[in-house]
């Protein structure tokens, strides 16, 4: 019997798509979790419906480590199609769990593994005729073995199958059955428990499980979003699913049944972001949510919003690139594509949430920020936290905060005999005022363009006005500084000249990583990036260490890049740490390349071998 | 709004509407458009049409794409705000616009290149969407702006201005405003203002999607023989199939009127728009009809004008997404933003 494992463990489902297998293995990584064990379950998925290859991973910490760690504990081998590549994946001494129904030959295991076998297929056809819920229950069957290799309380597991199907009550008896055939099985006829166990412990506490994508939905209507206008297109789909879900409990006018909310699923992405400037120019809140293609496809349009100065709110659920890339995977691939959209010289603001809660706080910010700065926002996300469920702090909203609108000059404003030049700098922070259309009936109207015009927006192919309006707009984004989430600072345990830079989905694994290191006695400081333009925290950061990494989900070191042309850094001084094979960064990664960059530079404690 | 002035100056016994604006708030600034371009007479129109129907300019917006006729949003309604946006893409904004605030009345203005080539694609979406908007093609079949190419409008075999003949089919877009749903489709042409003005009044009063393909000769690079959007043409092969008018709820209706002659159809707001019969045989009800009669006489070589379909119930796209009354961005925390109880709620549906 191996050493025992509690609360510290990966186990993988190995399914195929269509299955029914999401939400089985859902109940089990909830189960968990409802015992005070903190979990962090991913979805590695194709770009299929079905028929393909899709696995869910679920890392148990009771330490709280919520990255993804890299090799598999426990592989439930559900799915003969990737049995080879699933069995090399397990760790030496880990488990296999597999449908034995069909013998399979000594060949085909390891002998450094546990294996466990289960007649899963024949206990099905035994109990159930009917072929679809041969497959769906052989799910909840696996899960109620787990149940008894692992000591994952049946209580939890009954109550969550009675929360789940609550309304549909038809469905939890048969649930319930599957779930104890199976456990009972697992009792008789398997050696239970095995060395990795879920023992009750206290470390959730009051923090909430949902995925980012439903977080920034909720953001936008905590945030005053009315206008959503979208095109499908993984991972950012579920986004806007999820705000007209939201919506549909919370924005309608219950008494008259009508939607203070509309979304319009567009053409593609071009109108989806025409959508969101016309709403924004005439005063709604409005948003669109897409991926890196989609941003590609916004481009002009992007470039007339901060030209015209139209407030406007893109989430971009990142996923591999170039072109169609990896659909399914992971990336943090699209900053500078943002960071620079469009023709001519422009620059956006971005924010870079690194959990559920940041996509809901970000969200919400992003609308009042898109109307102080008159200017599109962007939030960048990315599969990793917008379709997978993250432990995180619970949702927080202060009643008594009020929308900021920005500088929207009123009716009276403009009848009192106050002076309206849409392109104006009256308040010496680049940013003018604007009126939405309506107004007044004959001050304060305007055309709006994304040629060259002056200040009170009246056409002009003029040099003067036109590089006086491109300074202003330099200004702005100075002063948007002051709006912007400032970057978290985390000082090694002893003071220290090397440093990391870090932003988004990266931080669980940062995190790790910075405990690991430590325990080695590498001293490092972070700061975790949260916005651009970058705060002069940032600069002061970088001045005060001789050496840092900036660890990104990208081939270029994108954010690098923008923090050598953006903070005049000499190159040399930024150490890229980069992962961009689709799967999520892990500690172990970011340890290895931070160790061997600290022995090649010969820096203690890690000296060079030889 | 103006960029060259015009004088203030005006005539003590100008008319005044209702609103006791005259003509002058209807303005915008000069045109910079080539001097007989069909173009103006279409910003006249509105202007006119606008003025009729005792608008008041500030709830107007002008929202167009790119181009000549993209550029004249700023010559006619001063005093309403306009959005000059992205080429081939004022469907989108103005959609955004519409669903922004319900109340405001959205003229679209674009031209051949703008919606049928570029901007085919948001052209058949907003229309299939049903945005209560007036949504004008200025269509002279070429590309002004960048000095005369074709076209997707230009018919096969018309000639450019160097007499080279156009080889591509030509897109009709009233048929494809009639499959995609629009709920009023008109065509005009530029150079008859009688006909015009009544057009563009009943589309502003459909709560729907209306489209108006206005045929609006290019002076400069369209207007020879052998082109088929000139004004000699347009005049020779215009078929009037009704005449519209457009009787306000406060004017008195005078006329007798024999049955099957007229047809009166009752607006949302009480205005009437009273339809007289050119062709007996026309029917802008029905729509299949009306796509039938558009082909047989294209083919035939003639232009058909006049209110080509009106559908009498529309439903806009507020109706459709089923939006509260009050305009969107008039909402504000109260109304949007469900507070902190409901998050705590929420919260704990998520552990």
């Amino acid at each position: 019997m191996a050493q025992e494992r509690i609360n510290d463990f990966v186990i993988k489902f190995a399914n195929v798509n269509g299955s029914g297998s999401a939400s089985a293995n859902q109940l089990f990584a909830k189960a968990i979790l409802r015992m005070g064990v903190p979990v962090s379950p991913r979805n590695i998925f194709p770009s299929n419906i079905q028929g393909l290859p899709t696995w869910y991973e679920v890392r148990v910490s009771g330490d709280s480590y919520l990255g993804a760690r890299g090799g598999v504990d426990l592989m439930v081998a559900m799915n003969p199609q990737t049995w080879d590549k699933d069995l090399a994946s397990i760790d030496p001494g880990g488990y296999l769990f597999y449908d034995s129904t069909r013998p399979m030959p000594p060949a085909r295991f390891r002998d450094d593994v546990h294996v466990i076998g289960m007649p899963l297929t024949e206990i099905c056809n035994r109990e159930y005729t009917d072929a679809r819920q041969r497959q769906l229950f052989k799910n909840i069957i696996y899960v109620g073995a787990l149940s008894a290799l692992l000591e994952i309380e049946l209580a939890e597991l009954e109550k969550l199958i009675g929360e789940q199907f609550r309304g549909k009550d038809m469905l939890i008896a048969p649930n319930l059955h599957a779930l104890r055939l199976g456990r009972d099985y697992a009792a008789r006829h398997l050696d239970c428990p095995i060395s990795l166990k879920v023992r009750r412990a206290s470390a959730v506490g009051e923090r909430v499980f949902m995925d980012g994508n439903s977080a920034a939905a909720l953001g936008a209507v905590y945030g005053g979003a009315t206008v959503c206008a979208w095109y499908p297109i993984t991972p950012s789909s579920s986004m806007a699913e999820a705000f007209a879900r939201h919506c549909k409990k919370l924005r309608v006018d219950k008494e008259a049944g009508l939607n203070r909310y509309g979304v319009v699923q567009a053409e593609d992405e071009l109108a989806s972001i025409g959508i969101v400037i016309g709403a924004g120019w005439n005063g709604a809140r409005a948003f669109t949510c897409t991926s890196g293609p989609g941003i590609s496809l916004m481009q002009e349009f992007i470039g007339l919003a901060y030209f015209a100065e139209i407030p406007a709110v893109i989430f971009d659920i990142q996923r591999a690139g170039p072109s169609t890339g990896m659909p399914t995977r992971t990336q943090q691939c699209d900053v500078l594509a943002c960071a620079y959209a469009s023709h001519g010289d422009t620059k956006h603001v971005l924010l870079f949430p690194e959990d559920p809660k940041e996509c809901f706080d970000f969200a919400a910010q992003a609308f009042d920020l898109a109307d102080r700065l008159q200017t599109p926002v962007f939030v960048m996300s990315d599969l990793d936290i917008g379709m997978n469920e993250r432990l995180c702090d619970p949702l927080a909203w202060d009643d008594s905060r009020r929308y900021d609108r920005g500088k929207v000059m009123t009716h009276d404003e403009l009848e009192s005999g106050r002076e309206f030049g849409r392109y104006l700098d009256v308040d010496g922070d680049g940013i003018p005022y604007r009126t939405w259309p309506g107004t007044h009936p004959t001050r304060g109207a305007f055309f709006t363009r994304g040629t060259s015009r002056d200040a009170y927006a009246r056409y002009t192919e003029e040099g003067v006005p036109y590089t006086e309006n491109m300074q202003r707009l330099l200004r702005k984004f100075e002063t948007a500084k002051q709006y912007l989430p400032k970057p978290e600072f985390r000082k090694a345990v002893q003071p220290s000249r090397i440093g990391a830079i870090f932003y988004g989905s990266t931080s669980p694994a940062m995190d790790e990583a910075l405990d690991r290191l430590e325990e080695k006695g590498v001293r490092l400081d972070t700061l975790r990036i949260r916005a651009f333009p970058f705060h002069d925290e940032v600069d002061d950061f970088i001045s005060n260490h001789d050496q840092l990494f900036v660890v990104e989900q990208n081939r270029d070191g994108q954010l690098r890049t923008l923090l050598v042309n953006e903070c005049e850094v000499d190159p040399a001084k930024l150490i890229p740490v980069l992962h961009f094979d689709g799967t999520p960064i892990t500690a172990r990664f970011i340890i290895r390349e931070i160790a061997e960059s600290l022995a090649a530079l010969n820096i203690q404690p890690i000296k060079k071998s030889a | 709004m103006t960029y060259i002035a015009k004088p203030k100056l005006q005539h003590p016994d100008l008319p005044k509407n209702k609103l006791g604006y005259t003509h002058r708030d209807y303005e915008g600034a000069i045109s910079t458009l080539c001097a007989g371009c069909g173009h103006d007479s279409i910003s006249a129109a509105i202007m006119q049409a606008c003025f009729e129907l005792d608008l008041p300019p500030h709830r107007i917006a002008k929202i167009s794409g790119i181009g000549c006729s993209s550029k004249t949003p700023t010559y006619f309604l001063g005093n309403s705000h306009g959005f000059n946006s992205v080429h081939g893409r004022m469907p989108s904004v103005l959609t955004g616009a519409n669903l922004a605030n319900r109340d405001l009345i959205y003229i679209g203005v674009s031209g051949d290149g703008d919606s049928a080539s570029i901007g085919l694609g948001q052209f058949a979406h907003i229309l299939r969407r049903g945005v209560n908007m007036v949504y004008i093609v200025e269509n002279n079949g070429v590309y002004g702006l960048t000095k005369g190419q074709f076209s997707a409008t230009a018919d096969p075999g018309s000639k450019d201005k160097r007499g080279n003949a156009s080889h591509d089919d030509s897109i009709d877009m009233v048929a494809l405003a009639l499959q995609l749903g629009a709920s009023y489709v008109a065509r005009g042409f530029s150079g008859d203002k009688d006909q015009l003005v009544p057009l563009i009044k009943g589309a502003i009063l459909h709560r729907g999607a209306s489209f108006l393909d206005i045929i609006s000769p290019c002076v400069a690079f369209n207007n020879h023989s052998g082109s088929t959007k000139s004004y000699d043409f347009v005049r020779e092969h215009n078929d009037a199939v009704n005449r519209l008018d457009v009787i306000l709820p406060r004017d008195p209706i005078t006329a007798e009127l024999k049955a099957g002659e007229v047809e009166d159809i009752k607006q949302h707001d009480g205005s009437v728009l009273r339809l007289r019969k050119l062709d007996e045989d026309y029917d802008p009800h029905d729509r299949i009809h009306a796509m039938h009669y558009l082909e047989r006489h294209k083919a035939a070589g003639e232009i058909v004008t006049g209110l080509l379909y009106v559908d009498r119930e529309p439903e806009d796209l507020h109706a459709r997404l089923r939006t509260v009354e009050s305009a969107m961005n008039t909402l504000g925390e109260k109304e949007l933003c469900p507070g902190a109880k409901a998050l705590e709620a929420i919260n704990a549906g998520l552990r």
